[in-house]
């Protein structure tokens, strides 16, 4: 049992050949059958009280229009709290909040019905920043509108401080960042209706991560029992968490259209429509104060995380969680008190991103490791080596880190992989003697970073989910549950798992795909989980049917139990070697369909307090280092990234090719972050709301790669195999900004670092 | 006003009735039912539409209906006849170079032609020649190995499902 035959290969994604053939479904490509098209009126004002709805010049006798009123007592999102309307009643708090839907047999019709639809509004003073916000909302009275707020406490700060040989003070800031999955949001809700045509139930299809969570919304919007409600994923293009909490909203949106209609309702968000409604990162403000010894150890940290929620709780509660359990970065430290609070704003509501907080907060601890750095004349390297954590050492949560620990490892693997030391000092002492010649300025950068895998603290543990094998009569072993793969490459690895947990071939393994009405609960596709915690479950699923089949065979054998094994697809005795076709047709025509289902199991003797933050965070802990090196144009201060390293520590890899893909689509993402995407706003409202001006990278902007992946394996997954999909969001704008600083002297403490932001940096410098 | 429009899709005569200013997207998605042409944008920014137009590659969404009149249109539908996949799309799906694929019909098409001018292109060819497609998932360095594999300039990384399950003899 548990042979690697599969795992660690990169075979062919089982959707690879449907996508690069575009016979792949998407939302968009569905046979619509007749459905009708819903659209969305919106409201213009970031902060607003509703004073009239006027539908008489609405013309289009089919059209249907769906008001709160409309909607049921069950008015909101169900997801942490009921606070985020499906549609707004009294007031809107955010430009691009939903008022009311309209839905007619075609989009043309649909749309100009909503045109005719009149709202008046009064406008109110909207909280519009970190700043506005600190400041007091109007709508608590002037007082702080805190959405979630938490703090971590270990040893004695106050004291640390005391004793340390320096206090270094920063400040550090991030902004939205859009999504831009290629495919936007789309859904199709068809009515279950009885012999009277009134309404008993919904059917949902659509691009999204979490099925359970739409299915979870609608049940509570319609008070619904659970069969009367089902959800299937269609292929999705694309997520990186914005398909996350966003689709139980246009899910609750197309429902509501399909039940004042009768009919099936398809609902596409245009481009510009995806932008100015839907979640983004959440904007961050990271104050630093850390203690230092003579020699650059840490003594004591002080790090206080504000968090921009936008209008509605959502996620923010477990987005602030991470952000704050990861603040300190991956660096021991006796002395820490970590603050953290996400406040209200009068901006769409800002939800998951991947990386889900941490981004924001390694990229404050990075910065300002850097600044230890420079102030004690100290390299980067240096200084991160010194504290990075080792086996054994305790976190601000009091975890101590027994297994699968690999800051060094990384860090030093990285530093080796590109001269980072040498050529660092270099570019220092090369900048000092520089002639304005006009020549791009090279920089080189490096950042040291961890990703909890798995949902925080007791999340896994509430969650209790569920995965199952089920062999079935064509003598496959089907997978059962409900991750989806929006790009991951899911399906592939959840196939190589299964297949060397029972021992049997690829071929003998399929997936079924994402649907409520056919697979167990396991949890949403989120937060680096859908490897370590759902394949963890698929792998004790696989191990024991495969024991199962064993039995069975040795008793149609005449044989003890122990004498049996299952591998490489067949059953082996020291006699005969049977294929697991064979064996499994016979057990099935003895006892019908095997289904057998793993739950989550916490680990024995693990705890976390939810109220102190003390404890184990999370399960395992994936580990990075990453080194950029850019040219700056020393006249127009643009910077262009010219080659990333990255070496992560993801326990196992299962596909070294869509494990590369993970850590280099998600690298690419976070140093885009860092210095070209900037979503500027005015009076509430998205100026860049768009594809032409909200800038992604295309790939003339693209560095070549090297990627290299460590194997330090974990307890706690599958061949220990740790997360991947958040971890490589971490690094990249930490380790980019540095390298400007190398390249020009100029130390960022904002991102994104454009070049109107590096210039007013050189301004105070000087 | 309606009018009819005669042009070739993937070596196939058609003709179409529509208004002039329709967008070529939604003549092939809806018209023709070719819905391996997606759309991301509808402004010509992320080329996830492209199709190629007498063999150069045009995002399909800012093309009017009335410009095709007698030209050649190849979407990714054409690459491959209809139960077959052409090399370039099945390395391109063994070595990494699609994840959530809404982007990858245009990468093909993209490619297609690229290829057809440079056999064996560097890196910064196609840097220029693709940059008007956009991927969020994959960082594009696997787009550039998929390239590099599929043009001999780099060994495959992806092995096949086969040898996999046949393993080294017992």
């Amino acid at each position: 049992m548990n042979k690697r035959n599969a795992v660690g290969q990169s075979i062919l994604r089982p959707d690879g050949l449907d996508k690069t053939t575009g016979r792949a479904l998407y939302l968009d490509d569905l046979p619509e059958n007749g459905c009708w098209h819903g659209v969305t009126v919106r409201s213009p004002h970031a902060s607003a009280v509703i004073m009239s709805f006027d539908v008489s010049e609405v013309n289009d006798p089919e059209a249907r229009v769906v008001f709160a009123k409309d909607v049921g007592r069950r008015n909101s999102v169900h997801l942490i709290h009921d606070d985020w309307p499906v549609l707004a009643e009294a007031r809107v708090n955010h430009v691009g909040e939903p008022v009311a839907l309209v839905a007619a047999p075609t989009l043309a019709r649909a749309r100009t019905a909503a045109q005719a639809i009149a709202i008046t509004y009064q406008e109110q003073t909207p909280v519009l920043s970190l700043d506005d916000a600190l400041a007091g909302d109007p709508r608590t009275n002037g007082r702080l509108n805190v959405l979630a707020e938490c703090a971590i406490e270990h040893g004695d700060a106050a004291l640390g401080f005391t004793q340390a040989h320096l206090v270094i003070e920063g400040e550090y800031s991030t902004g939205h960042q859009e999504h831009a999955y290629i495919e936007p949001h789309g859904v199709i809700a068809t009515p279950a209706l009885d012999a009277q045509g009134a309404f008993t139930g919904i059917d949902i299809v659509g691009s999204l991560q979490c099925p359970f969570y739409v299915h979870k919304a609608l049940t509570y919007l319609f008070d619904l029992g659970p069969n009367a409600v089902r959800v299937r994923q269609s292929v999705t293009g694309g997520g990186f968490g914005g398909k996350e909490d966003y689709p139980d909203m246009i899910a609750a949106h197309a429902a509501l259209l399909a039940r004042a209609c009768g009919k099936p309702v398809k609902i596409v968000y245009e481009r510009h429509e995806d932008i100015i409604a839907t979640t983004k990162r959440h904007p961050s403000r990271v104050r630093h104060r850390t203690g230092v010894a003579r020699d650059g150890s840490l003594v004591a940290m002080d790090i206080d995380v504000l968090l921009d929620g936008g209008a509605y709780i959502t996620l923010s509660p477990v987005v602030l969680s991470r952000a704050v359990l990861h603040a300190a970065g991956p660096y021991s430290c006796p002395n820490v008190r970590i603050t953290g609070r996400v406040l209200a704003t009068n901006t769409a509501p800002n939800g998951a991103f991947r990386g889900f907080g941490a981004p924001q907060t390694l990229f404050a601890v990075e910065r300002q490791i850097d600044r230890v750095a420079r102030t004690l004349g100290i390299d980067p390297f240096a200084v991160r080596r010194r504290n990075a954590y080792r086996e054994g050492d305790e976190t601000p949560t009091g975890q101590v880190l027994t297994e699968s620990v690999s800051a060094i490892a990384v860090l030093e693997r990285a530093a080796g992989a590109t001269g980072f030391r040498e050529r660092h000092a270099a570019n220092e002492i090369a900048r000092q003697n520089r002639k304005d010649d006009g020549q791009p300025l090279p920089g080189i950068g490096l950042s040291l970073f961890w990703h909890g895998s798995g949902f925080t603290g007791n999340g896994e543990r509430r969650m209790m989910s569920k995965g199952a094998l089920r062999l079935g009569d064509d003598r496959k072993i089907e997978v059962l549950s409900s991750s989806t793969d929006f790009g991951q490459g899911t399906e592939g690895v959840f196939r190589q798992i299964v297949a060397d947990a029972c021992g049997v071939s690829l071929r003998d393994v399929v997936v079924h795909p994402p649907d409520t009405a056919a697979v167990p609960d396991s949890g949403p596709t989120v937060a680096s989980r859908t490897v370590m915690v759902v394949g963890g479950l698929l792998h004790r699923a696989g191990v024991k049917l495969g024991q199962t089949l064993c039995t069975f065979a040795a008793y149609q054998a005449d044989l003890a139990p122990a004498s049996v094994i299952l591998r490489g697809g067949f059953f082996e005795t020291v006699h005969a070697r049977t294929p697991f076709a064979e064996v499994a047709k016979a057990y099935l025509t003895v006892h019908g369909p095997l289904t057998v289902e793993a739950q989550f199991q916490p680990t024995p003797n693990s705890t976390f307090n939810e109220e102190t933050y003390q404890g184990d965070a999370y399960a395992a802990y994936g580990w990075g280092a990453n080194v950029v090196e850019v040219e700056v144009d020393p006249d127009t201060f643009a910077a262009r990234v010219t080659r990333l390293t990255t070496v992560s520590d993801v326990g196992q890899v299962i596909h070294p090719v869509m494990c590369a893909g993970q850590v280099e689509g998600g690298a690419l993402q976070a140093l885009s972050w860092g210095y070209l995407e900037e979503m500027k706003m005015k009076d509430g409202r998205y100026v860049n709301d768009r594809l032409q001006t909200y800038l992604i990278p295309t790939m003339a902007d693209a560095p070549d790669m090297e990627t290299i992946l460590l194997e330090n394996p974990t307890i706690h997954g599958p061949f220990g195999a740790k997360g991947v999909g958040e971890l490589p969001l971490d690094g990249g704008a930490p380790a980019l900004v540095q390298a400007i600083e190398n390249a020009t002297g100029i130390p960022l403490c904002a991102l994104p670092a454009t070049p109107e932001r590096i210039l007013e940096a050189s301004r105070f410098l000087s | 006003m309606n009018s009819n429009y005669k042009f070739t899709v993937n070596g196939r005569p058609v003709e179409v009735t529509g208004r002039p200013m329709a967008r070529l997207l939604d003549v092939v998605r809806r018209d023709l039912g070719l819905t391996g042409t997606k759309e991301g944008c509808g402004e010509g920014e992320c080329g996830a539409c492209t199709v190629l137009l007498n063999g150069a590659p045009v995002c399909s969404c800012l093309v009017p209906l009335f410009q095709v009149e007698g030209a050649l249109v190849t979407t990714v539908e054409g690459i491959s006849p209809s139960d077959q996949v052409s090399e370039l799309q099945r390395v391109f799906a063994t070595e990494g170079g699609v994840q959530c694929g809404a982007c990858t019909p245009a990468m093909i098409v993209t490619i297609r032609a690229l290829l057809d001018r440079h056999p064996k292109p560097t890196r910064d060819q196609v840097r220029e020649y693709v940059s008007g497609t956009l991927c969020r998932c994959t960082g594009y360095e696997r787009i550039f190995r998929a390239i590099e594999v599929f043009t001999g300039q780099r060994k495959a990384e992806g092995v096949s499902e086969t040898a996999v399950d046949e393993g080294p003899p017992p």
